[in-house]
């Protein structure tokens, strides 16, 4: 098998495996209901998770993407609240300014040749703060569209409800499936994750591809802190700390080499999948304490990096023989 | 020497090409023309202004002055891939490509076949296969390109640089890291292009490949164009004689010295010492007060033989024994506790730290010998620093000026008083007198013969063939990493290490 697909593989085997073992203990967990709450309850982080993974295959970091959610969630309440714009408007408005936001980090770690971490890392407390300049009170939204959309959902044989956040994010995967796979923009991010100075000597935008790499993070944040906003009907500056991690931790899961140009936006969504599942299981069980998520998350996340090494450190072993080079 | 000898207009003209950088001219005016259809060796030794030359004409560095002219229009190449689109391809030694693509994703790279926005990757998958076949090439185009062998690579590398470029393609040193078979497959793909009409500039350290695949062959020498020529109508020996800088036909009466007293065992000894790809095992004994030539050309193995010995790349085959004693060198360290010195070619990478003083840097090896945990005093490395300035004139203003102030001559100074503080029984010494002035470069022969006076043993790698034979006892000749020739007393004149480094036979000839 194409070795760049075992990553991929042992992500989908272990999401298999674990939903054979909650079915065989709790064989609800098959219903539609089940799998509709899965959805709906991890859409915001399987959206920003898919922009983290173009960010992570070029070889970068962003770290801003929970900051800018809460910052999404206290602009739309607080614009909703406060001005007469139409939601739609406001929620554009949204868009705009995080994608921006992200573009301008990704001209940062360009044209002055910073490293992301820091960048992004500045970028957090930035968002954040931004965030608190809004408003440090939790901002109730009672707009009609928004909770519209909440209301939104599809029914599902077995009654199962396919909520509109639900479907976002799998529209969002499989855009970004197209993107990474089957377009330029998408290979020249993983030229980029392969190796920047080759990239540019073969003739890859360089700037061009980082700033629009960073950019869709900041654009997929936004719609992430949409989706959430939707989902909890409120915009609060305290919000989804930490959330950069759980995407980092998503992609990683999925298959995605935390050094760059290797991974699967495919696998991202079933990496996302697997932390749900695991919490739902914790919440069918009743009696664990929910931190256990975070254990499993941190053993998977130990077993997936042990994975990829050996799979390098195979590969070289298998190519080092008769070339011992310069 | 003639100037287009087919009576065709050439491919490409490089026309009184210079090059500065701070401190150096890199190239001074070098003519250079390629035919189509010819496959041209740039040769030279390190400095000779190769890379330079390539990195004008791919528009990687910016010339200074002369004109480039591809097919008698005149361009100017922006970057490499301003000079891909007008015709000139490049193929270095390191593959440049992209190990985690795909083969196919890697050929198409910036140039997919799109429709609707959308790459078409099966569309792609085709093209790449029916590009590869053209070299003979039947691999699955999906496979990453790090699943392949470097003789994969480097084709996949040379048919994107043609598919792209489609006039020129230079081939950086493409068979560094080939084995022979895959040298064979190369060579083949290399007159199917020749015959297609392209113009390719080879350049190698292999003498041998040249001889066999090149048509043309012009050779540099610091910056400058020593000549150029038909292979056909070329001596070998006469080739090598161009490289290293020396007059045709120029007589020299010197020899070496006579060997040294082997009454006592060798200081050290190696046998059947080797690395596998590196350097093919030698046997080599070194005694007391001896000095050891080593001749040969640039990647021939002599740097290389210098790096096992010394353990910066440890030996896989072979014993070494110190007086008599077996040792192992498994690392820099343990060759530093044997008693063995090292000073590399390179002394801005590999050895001199400029941020540090000329007594820090003095001190360095000697401290690590004897371990961090007891640190010289700084009265001490004061006092050891001002010795080695008077006795080795190291020319500074004292020994807290930073090293990185001080001319090549006198860091190469410090490097050597930094082993010599050490009291080494067995130095190493890789060219050191390049790059420094003439002054400079007298002071270190002579510390060279007092050194061996004082009985220690040296190893000294030189490009300078009368200056290896004005100190050496023995000279080993190194070619296509194998030791291949020891040249003693009276046999030690430039040119039989000349004949030796061109791979003639001994025939008595100089």
């Amino acid at each position: 098998m194409n070795e760049r697909l075992l990553p991929l593989a042992a992500t989908v085997v272990i999401f298999i495996v674990a939903y054979a073992i909650c079915y065989a203990q709790f064989p609800a967990m098959l219903s539609t209901r089940v799998i509709g709450n899965l959805l709906t309850d991890n859409a915001f982080l399987g959206i920003v998770a898919v922009g983290m993974t173009f960010v992570i295959l070029s070889g970068g970091i962003d770290l801003s993407v929970g900051s800018v959610i809460a910052f999404s969630g206290v602009f739309i309440a607080v614009l909703l609240r406060d001005t007469g714009l139409p939601p739609l408007v406001v929620l554009a408005l949204l868009l705009t300014i995080t994608t921006l936001f992200g573009a301008a980090m990704g001209a940062t770690v360009h044209y002055l040749e910073m490293p992301p971490f820091i960048v992004t890392l500045a970028g957090m407390f930035l968002a954040r703060g931004m965030a608190y300049v809004l408003s440090i009170d939790s901002v109730p939204i009672d707009d009609e569209t928004i909770q519209a959309l909440q209301r939104l959902y599809w029914r599902l044989p077995g009654g199962g409800r396919l909520t509109f956040i639900g479907v976002l994010m799998l529209i969002v995967a499989v855009v970004g499936i197209l993107i990474a796979h089957r377009t330029r923009f998408g290979m020249n991010v993983y030229a980029l994750g392969g190796g920047v100075q080759t990239a540019r000597l073969m003739g890859v935008p360089v700037a061009r591809t980082t700033i629009g790499v960073y950019a869709l993070s900041g654009l997929l944040a936004g719609l992430s802190g949409i989706v959430f906003t939707i989902y909890t009907s409120a915009g609060y500056s305290l919000a989804t700390v930490g959330v950069e991690l759980d995407a980092i931790a998503a992609v990683v899961i999925g298959g995605t080499l935390l050094s760059g140009g290797s991974g699967f936006v495919a696998g991202t969504l079933i990496g996302v999948l697997i932390m749900g599942l695991i919490q739902t299981y914790i919440v069918f069980d009743g009696t664990l304490s929910s931190w256990w998520t975070k254990i499993a998350i941190g053993l998977l996340l130990l077993a997936f990096i042990a994975l990829q090494r050996g799979l390098v450190w195979a590969g070289d072993r298998r190519r080092g023989h008769g070339h011992a080079s310069e | 020497m003639a100037e287009s000898p087919s009576g065709r207009d050439p491919l490409l003209r490089a026309v009184a090409i210079s090059k500065s950088f701070p401190g150096t001219k890199a190239l001074d005016r070098v003519d250079f023309t390629l035919q189509a259809g010819e496959v041209h060796a740039l040769l030279g030794e390190n400095g000779a202004g190769k890379s330079t030359l390539i990195k004008c004409l791919t528009g990687a560095y910016r010339r200074d002055s002369g004109d480039i002219l591809l097919e008698e229009r005149a361009i100017d190449p922006r970057d490499t891939i301003d000079a891909q689109r007008l015709g000139i391809g490049t193929v270095y030694q390191e593959v440049n490509l992209l190990p985690n693509l795909s083969v196919a994703e890697n050929l198409f790279l910036g140039h997919e076949p799109v429709r609707f926005g959308l790459v078409r990757s099966s569309q792609r998958a085709r093209n790449a296969r029916t590009l590869l076949s053209e070299y003979g090439l039947d691999i699955d185009v999906n496979g990453t390109l790090a699943s392949y062998s470097v003789a994969v690579q480097q084709i996949v590398a040379i048919a994107r640089a043609v598919s792209l470029s489609g006039k020129v393609l230079i081939l950086d040193e493409p068979t560094a890291s080939l084995d022979r078979h895959e040298v064979e497959m190369l060579f083949s793909i290399i007159r199917r292009l020749k015959e297609r009409g392209l113009g390719i500039v080879f350049i190698s350290h292999f003498l041998e490949q040249v001889f066999r695949v090149c048509d043309r062959v012009t050779v540099l020498r610091n910056g400058r164009l020593v000549g150029s020529d038909d292979t056909a109508a070329i001596d070998r020996v006469d080739l090598v004689n161009m490289m290293l800088g020396r007059e045709l036909a120029e007589e020299t009466r010197e020899t070496g010295k006579p060997l040294v007293a082997r009454t006592q065992t060798p200081r050290v000894s190696f046998s059947g010492f080797g690395r596998r790809g590196l350097v093919e095992p030698f046997d080599l004994a070194v005694y007391r007060g001896e000095v050891i030539g080593m001749a040969g050309l640039l990647g021939s193995g002599r740097t290389e033989t210098a790096e096992v010995i010394f353990g910066v790349r440890p030996a896989d085959s072979g014993e070494a024994a110190k007086d008599g004693q077996p040792i192992r060198i498994g690392s820099t360290r343990a060759a530093v506790a044997a008693g063995f010195g090292f000073l590399p070619e390179d002394r801005k990478t590999e050895g001199i730290i400029g941020e540090l003083s000329v007594g820090e840097n003095i001190a360095l090896a000697l401290q690590a010998r004897m371990g961090w945990s007891r640190p010289l005093s700084a009265r001490r490395q004061k006092a050891m620093a001002e010795d080695f300035i008077r006795r080795l004139d190291i020319r500074t203003s004292g020994a807290e000026k930073p090293v990185g102030e001080l001319s090549g001559g006198n860091q190469q100074k410090v490097l050597l008083a930094r082993w010599l503080a050490t009291n080494p029984d067995f130095l190493i010494l890789d060219e050191p007198t390049r790059g420094i002035d003439v002054g400079a470069h007298a002071e270190i022969i002579r510390l060279i013969e007092e050194l061996c006076e004082a009985g220690m043993s040296l190893l000294v790698i030189s490009s300078e063939l009368e200056e290896l034979v004005a100190y050496s006892h023995r000279v080993i000749v190194v070619r296509d990493r194998q030791h291949v020739a020891e040249l003693v007393g009276e046999e030690i004149t430039a040119e039989r290490i000349v004949s030796a480094i061109a791979g003639r036979r001994e025939e008595g000839r100089a």
